[in-house]
């Protein structure tokens, strides 16, 4: 059983959008999903939509009460997305959509998988996507775990990924003892490994050298962020979307950042084979 | 004495190269990046683990039914499909350029063959963006053309890639095929034995089989393990024309919420239920205004 964290997801959202996380969770058709954070708010003199995810000990889903992205989660965090994307259609300015990342993982249950999971975080991701393809700038920041499905389904579409500068911070597709586990290595061999090839490494700041960070925001207390640390917090993410804007609104930025220049020169060499070889 | 049937040719049995070439028109596939071109992964062999010349991913040219195509697949036998840095930015790199042709209005039909565990752990983070810009492109694709999934067997399709299913506008699932986000080890590993039974084959098919997947709105045509009935299969997809945006699953958010508030979580979930349960509540293609 997984220890349940400091919820730094509703600590963050609270302190970008100003509302208590008791007074913001997503209200749907069919009932409250209460581990689903919404709030609307304004963000470098530019509207914005603040999205977080929390834990829930009363989640009607038992295999995801401690935080994890499970099925009303994917589907929720879709609705509260094409809300905006619906409602700004018509305007000439389109909201900033923020993403609050800390979840351990996506939801691991039988009900879970049966009840199509993979097709509830498509839905978020869509959903995310459909807001950058609409013009939305999309802005992501990194303040605890940002995992895997978790990760992909609320974040890894966003225009512009920040992370907070604190050592808890981790980005990893699995924990080093279950990837231990399953590639048959001991965690030593894996802490080794991490050293050299730095797509292995889980902690935040090895992540932002792939090239896919947009920022590292300085932060003084990641578990309870004061006045000071959101007011950094809603500059960093003002500013990113800002840059957002003035670029296309795809993920192209994260390959021409310097940092993929040097650890993603691979992913780089291969559109440029494909691109010289497409039409005959 | 009865003529002895014709063999079919199983999908399930051929390479990921043949798989490629088995849904293109007869004498069209050109592969781009070949296995002589040497671009494999840098780093397994830091691991200890022996690169293959294709990184596991096979990009095709060609035609399907006549009009220009490209055929990603996935070859489930190396790494048991895991998505790497150099395979990820095969798949995502040819989308790319498949959407530069869609969007200028030149004709492209793209289908992804998806054999898959999911990220490949040696490359982790590597994969973990791979595949975001693989969703990214499949998203923005499936809105000028179908983007067609195939899931046909051995591996099944699960992980970041189980999700990259999800988006697809067309998905074409074999009996054997399956479909999910965690595989059952990992679900059995995470939460214990009462939960899933991972050795529970027949279980693990009713929940995720693509016939499940089918009957329940998950996936849009079952077909028979054959490479002729694929084929056809494929090209009556792209005859059928491009899915409105709204009507592809990933954006029926109304439509699912419902099919998930029809289910009590505290009851037994017998997967042969729900296929009728979930289609007294509507059907994907028919979105259900609140």
């Amino acid at each position: 059983m997984s220890i349940p964290q400091p919820a730094r997801g509703a600590a963050w959202f609270t302190a970008l959008s100003g509302v208590a996380a008791d007074d913001a969770a997503f209200r749907g058709p069919h009932g409250t999903v209460a581990s689903v954070l919404v709030a609307d708010t304004e963000l470098g003199d530019r509207p914005a939509r603040v999205l977080a995810t929390r834990p829930d000990p009363h989640n009607r889903w038992p295999r995801a009460r401690h935080g994890e992205l499970g099925l009303d989660e994917g589907w929720a965090l879709a609705a509260a997305v094409r809300q905006v994307v619906a409602a700004d259609a018509a305007a000439s300015d389109r909201r900033t959509v923020v993403v609050v990342v800390d979840s351990p993982s996506q939801a691991y249950g039988y009900r879970e998988e049966a009840l199509a999971i993979h097709q509830a975080l498509a839905a978020a991701v869509d959903a995310y996507s459909a807001a950058r393809l609409a013009g939305h700038p999309v802005v992501a920041l990194v303040v605890g775990n940002g995992i895997s499905g978790a990760f992909l389904a609320h974040g890894l579409q966003a225009n512009r990924i920040l992370v907070l500068d604190d050592s808890a911070v981790t980005v990893q597709v699995m924990s080093r003892a279950s990837t231990a586990r399953v590639t048959r290595r001991t965690v030593a061999e894996l802490e080794h490994i991490a050293a050299r090839v730095p797509a292995t490494a889980d902690d935040g700041a090895t992540f932002a050298t792939l090239g896919a960070v947009h920022a590292i925001v300085p932060v003084r207390s990641a578990d309870a962020p004061g006045t000071a640390d959101a007011e950094v917090a809603r500059a960093a993410v003002a500013e990113a979307a800002a840059d957002a804007l003035r670029r296309p609104p795809d993920l192209s930025v994260r390959l021409r950042s310097a940092g993929a220049t040097q650890r993603r020169a691979p992913s780089i060499e291969v559109r440029r084979r494909l691109a010289a070889a497409w039409s005959s | 004495m009865s003529p002895v049937p014709a063999r079919r040719d199983a999908v399930t049995e051929l390479t990921a190269r043949e798989r490629a070439t088995a849904v293109l028109d007869e004498g069209t596939f050109r592969e781009l990046i070949d296995p002589f071109d040497l671009l494999t992964s840098p780093h397994l062999p830091l691991q200890g683990i022996t690169a293959q010349s294709d990184d596991g991913a096979v990009v095709a040219r060609g035609h399907i039914d006549g009009v220009p195509a490209v055929v990603l697949a996935i070859d489930g036998d190396f790494q048991g499909g895991g998505i790497g840095e150099i395979n990820g930015a095969k798949i995502a790199g040819a989308l790319e350029l498949a959407l530069v042709d869609a969007e200028a209005g030149r004709p492209i039909r793209p289908v992804l063959m998806l054999e898959t565990g999911g990220i490949r752990l040696q490359e982790a983070n590597l994969g973990l963006l791979a595949v975001a810009e693989i969703h990214a492109a499949i998203a923005a694709l499936r809105r000028h053309v179908p983007v067609v999934g195939v899931i046909t067997g051995k591996i099944g399709c699960y992980g970041g890639l189980g999700i990259a299913a999800g988006l697809c506008s067309d998905l074409i699932m074999t009996t054997e095929g399956r479909l999910a986000l965690n595989g059952p080890e990992v679900v059995e590993q995470e939460a214990g034995v009462a939960e899933l039974d991972a050795s529970d084959r027949a279980a693990v098919w009713r929940y995720s089989g693509g016939r499940q997947r089918v009957d329940t709105g998950l996936a849009d045509v079952l077909v028979a393990d054959d490479t002729a009935v694929l084929r056809d299969a494929v090209q009556a997809v792209f005859r059928r024309g491009t899915k409105p945006d709204a009507s592809c699953r990933s954006a029926q958010v109304e439509l699912f919420a419902a099919r998930l508030a029809a289910i009590d979580p505290d009851g037994v979930l017998d997967p042969a239920a729900l296929p009728g349960l979930w289609s007294s509540v509507g059907s994907p293609g028919e979105e259900r205004s609140a």
